[in-house]
Formats: C-alpha cells, structure tokens, sequence
C-alpha cells in the first residue's frame, strides 16, 4: 500500500453547489474510485455540520451512492435564508462547494490523489 | 431508432450562440431531433408577470428573440423542433412575436404551439393561492402576490407536439418536461412506465443546464482541465426507447463530457437521490451506471421510477423590498485595518440613522463569502494588513429610500472615511420573494392544455 498523507478534500475530491430554498446541496466526488471508502469514513455529515455552523446551518443529511461514485450533502440553513433574504454575496451560495473542499482535511494513501497533482509535490 | 435531444440554452443568460453548433450536429442525424432553451428560474417568472401587467403583449422571455434568431431557419429546414420555456408568464405573447421573426427571417410555415395553464392567477384568486400549504420560502401570507404557477409535467408538452409544430413554448414545467415530453411523443411511454419516464426525466435533468454536463462550471485549473471553454460545446442526449441515455455534445466544440461531467450534473440541486420528485415520475437515481462510451459520450443507465405524489409545486412570488450594496476598495499598506474601520464607521452611521434592518459588511478579500453576517472569521482570522480589500455593505429594506440612505453612507467615506478609499460602486435592486406551496394536481392538470397559435 502506498504511503498515506493528510490533505485539503480538494486533493482528492470535486464536487459542486446548488441551491433550493435556504437548503444547500453539495456533492462529493472522488477522483479516484478507490478514494471512496477514505471519503465515506472520515467526510461525516458532523465534520460538515461544522464547516456550515457559522453561517447558521441547523442539519446535514449524507446520501451516498457508491455505483457513480460520489455522495451528497444536504444542508439545513446554510444559505444565511437563501435568494429571499441573504445578505452575502453569494445568495445562491454556489461557491460553498470550493468551502467543503477546503475547510476538511482527510487523511489517504498518495494513490488516491490524481498523478501529477500538485498536493502530491 | 434513436432520439437526439440538443440543449441551446441552461439559464437566461447563457450563450446566446451555443445552439448553432448543436443544430449543425443534430442536422445529421437519423432520427427524430429537438433543441432545447431552458431560461426560467424561480424569480424570472415574477419579473416576467410584472412587465406583463404594464405591456399585456409582454412577458414572454426577453431571451426569445436572441436565442431563436440564431436557430430558426436552420431549424426548420432541418426538421429540428424547438422546444423551451421561451413563454415565461406569457406563452401566448411569446408565440406571436416567433411568428413575427419567423416573417422577418424570411422563414415560411412555421408552426407554434404553446402550452397553457400553468399560471394559477388565470383561474384562482390570490387569497386562495394563499392559503395552501407552504414548504419552503418566505410566508407569503399578507403579502402581494406577483405570480403563482404550478410547474406542470411532460404530458402537455407531448400533446403539444402532436399537433405537428415547428416550436412549442412553454411557461412553468419542469425543467426535465423539456426532454420527456419528446421522449414520450416519439416512443409513446404510458403514464405507468415508471422506470422509461425516470430514464427521460434523468435525460432531462442532465441537459436542462446546458454546458453544465460538457465540461462548464466544471474546470479547476491543474485538477479538472476542460479544453476550449471559449467554444463550449453544449449537451445532446441520444435517447433510445428502453431509456438508454448516451450524454454527448455538439461536434467540433470545445468542452468534454466525462464520467466526472456527468456526475456532478447528476447531483446538481438533487435532494434524495432515491426521490427526485417530478410531476410525472418519482426518480431515483440510487442504481444509476455510468459507462464510457467513446471520446465526450457517457452511457447512463439504471434510473427507476416510482408514483409521483399527489400534489404538484407553485412558485408564488411576492414583492420583497429593497437590497442595496456599495462597496469601496482599500489597498496597500495597513489596508486591511483601513476597510475594517470604514466597516466599523458605516455601521455606527446607520444605526445612529435609526434604520433597524441588520446591514451585513464584508471585506471582499478576506474569503468574505465564505464568512457570516458578523464577519466572524475575519475578525477572528490574522489576516496579512497589506493587499488589496474591498469593503462591501448590504441591506435589505422595505423601503427604497433607505436603500439609498446606506448606499449614500458608504459613498460618503471619500472625504469622511479612512484615508486612502476609492472605487466606489453601488447597486440598488428590487426584490421578488418566493415560496413554495403544494396544489392537488387534479384541478391544475385539468387546466393544462396544448394549442396551436397561428400567425
């Protein structure tokens, strides 16, 4: 087995953000299979639960679907009250994606990164 | 046989000449063949439905005219239907300005059907639309209703095409309806063919964002690389009757389509991925399979369906005030302590003013979006002073008067404020609140009808 290291989910994941209501979803997707069962075990919806907790997210529902393979978080009031009446920026909360990807650190062997990429330098 | 869907459009906004390269593909193909537009988003129907008010012949989507004056011709010569929800509030007004560019393009018989009955104001009073059950959104009790439709499923749109037209424009279905509703004309899939109506409601999902599945809002530089996003390739969907779905994109584009493409566009504002509710299908996506299929095609397989519910989803959308936002920049050295006092100032100012509604500040640089309305983390965070830090405030206000007050307090720190301030730029936007409410179905549907409008 290769050598193990612990890095931003960014390494060893991608994923993208969408909206309804004040209610974001994120998915998680690894870019190698294998990393799934890394991700599964350590990316908990609690860790989640925590990366949201400032903007006022109540709840975070995990789905997994380990045939594509990839999961998906739902989180409760995340959106600081969504289109209707956030004041951030962002309303839609689309870049929370990029937040997930690099506010959790996992810990995986090197052959679970990409070739090439430059958390492996 | 195979049915070859292409999508022109993801959003209202998007390229306007992404669909001529899918119509240059689709051209070729032996089969029954359609583009898509997608451009309806919770807010644009209320926008839609208040312009309708001030110009009745109004309404319909502003994008209509860009978007199928790049297509129509070729199009029709090339028996490809259009099929999108160009209609906004106003499907009717939006077939009669085709028929119009259709004239003006030298374009001959074009036909143009449209869907009807999605707009509950048409049949309801307001009072009773605001009595239903609300799921998510704002409390639309007491408040003025600008609009409320209930998305409709794929069954008019099938009837729609039956008539043998050229164009059918649509106001609230779904999204995925734009895809289904060919797929059931062609193949003729009963109301019970639960897995087959999931399998097109999944075609549907993965084309209505466009380049969403081909590589856009996709490439992370180093880690997920796309070639040639200047030439997007947008999706075609080549369905064949036992709900097989190979995902490809327009030739000789840029874009990719991977199995990575398609996954995240399969997620993509999916809840329970053993329930994505439609009104046609209950779609789970729990069995799904992604194979490779060859250079951009994906082959996706395994979607089950079971029962949709009873009810159907309304957008009711109300009138929501006022947002303003100013911003003004700081670099340099102690930058950073310079944004945050102009922050601290502007706060102080409005509160003294007597305005009660929260004002968020952030200091764009920071990783402000990412913060809270308190700028906890950065105010928490040992941010480097030098740089270069963008001050933003925000508030939302019943009033646009006071919208104006803020914005005119941040401008104010020119020659008030913290040394060094400048860039300023501001924004003041009405806002449309929305919620979602259920409907029985029965009613609605027995509403909800195809016609032809002719010339």
């Amino acid at each position: 087995m290769s050598k193990t290291v612990t890095v931003p989910l960014h390494a060893v994941a991608h994923g993208r953000a969408g909206d309804k209501g004040n209610r974001s979803n994120i998915s998680l997707v690894p870019y190698i299979a294998d990393a799934f069962p890394y991700l599964h075990e350590q990316v908990t919806p609690a860790r989640v639960m925590e990366v949201f907790r400032h903007k006022g997210a109540t709840d975070v529902m995990r789905y997994d679907l380990p045939n594509l393979p990839a999961m998906n978080f739902v989180i409760d009031n995340a959106l600081e009250g969504g289109v209707n009446s956030a004041l951030t920026q962002d309303l839609h909360g689309k870049t929370l994606s990029f937040m997930l990807l690099g506010e959790i650190e996992v810990t995986v062997p090197t052959s679970c990164i990409p070739p090439g990429s430059r958390y492996l330098s | 046989m195979t049915v070859y869907i292409g999508s022109g459009a993801g959003f209202a906004g998007d390229r306007l000449d992404a669909g001529v390269a899918v119509v240059e593909t689709l051209k070729d193909k032996d089969g029954p063949r359609y583009l898509i537009f997608e451009v309806m988003g919770e807010r644009t129907l209320a926008i839609a439905q208040r312009i309708k008010m001030r110009n009745p012949e109004l309404g319909y989507s502003p994008y209509l005219e860009p978007y199928l004056r790049n297509v129509l011709a070729a199009c029709k010569q090339h028996d490809v239907t259009i099929v999108a929800n160009l209609g906004n509030a106003n499907p009717l007004g939006g077939a009669k300005r085709t028929h119009e560019l259709a004239k003006e393009l030298g374009i001959k018989g074009l036909r143009v059907a449209v869907v009807l009955g999605d707009d509950l104001l048409g049949f309801m009073g307001a009072d009773e639309v605001a009595s239903l059950p609300t799921i998510e959104g704002v409390n639309i009790d007491g408040k003025e209703i600008v609009a409320a439709n209930a998305y409709l499923g794929a069954r008019p749109v099938a009837e729609a095409l039956k008539l043998g037209v050229d164009v059918v424009l649509v106001g609230r279905t779904t999204d995925a309806a734009l895809v289904l509703g060919p797929l059931i004309h062609e193949y003729g899939w009963g109301t019970e063919d639960w897995d087959l109506l999931a399998a097109g409601t999944l075609a549907g999902h993965l084309l209505e964002c466009g380049g969403q599945v081909t590589g856009g809002y996709f490439c992370d530089p180093g880690f997920k690389d796309v070639p040639g996003m200047d030439d997007l390739g947008f999706p075609i969907g080549e369905i064949e009757k036992d709900g097989t779905i190979v995902i490809t994109k327009a030739a000789n584009t840029g874009g990719l389509v991977t199995r990575a493409t398609v996954i995240e566009q399969i997620l993509y504002e999916v809840h329970d991925p053993s329930a994505y509710l439609t009104p046609d299908v209950s779609l789970n996506i729990t069995e799904v399979r992604l194979e490779d299929d060859g250079k951009d095609r994906v082959r996706v397989t395994g979607a089950r369906g079971a029962p949709p519910p009873e009810t159907l989803k309304v957008t009711v959308s109300a009138n929501g005030g006022w947002l303003a936002e100013s911003e003004m920049i700081y670099a340099g050295p102690n930058a950073l302590a310079r944004a945050r006092l102009a922050a601290d100032v502007v706060r102080a100012r409005v509160e003294k003013h007597g305005v009660t509604e929260p004002i968020r500040t952030d200091i764009i640089g920071t990783g402000a979006v990412f913060d809270n309305d308190a700028s906890a983390r950065e105010r928490a965070k040992n941010m480097p002073m030098d740089g270069e830090y963008r001050l933003r405030a925000a508030i939302r206000t019943p009033d646009k008067a006071t919208a104006q007050y803020v914005n005119d307090e941040v401008l104010s720190l020119f020659c008030s404020g913290p040394a060094g301030g400048g860039g300023y730029r501001c924004n003041i936007t009405g806002q449309v609140n929305t919620a979602s409410v259920l409907i029985d179905r029965g009613p609605v549907e027995a509403q909800a009808h195809a016609q032809e409008i002719t010339p």
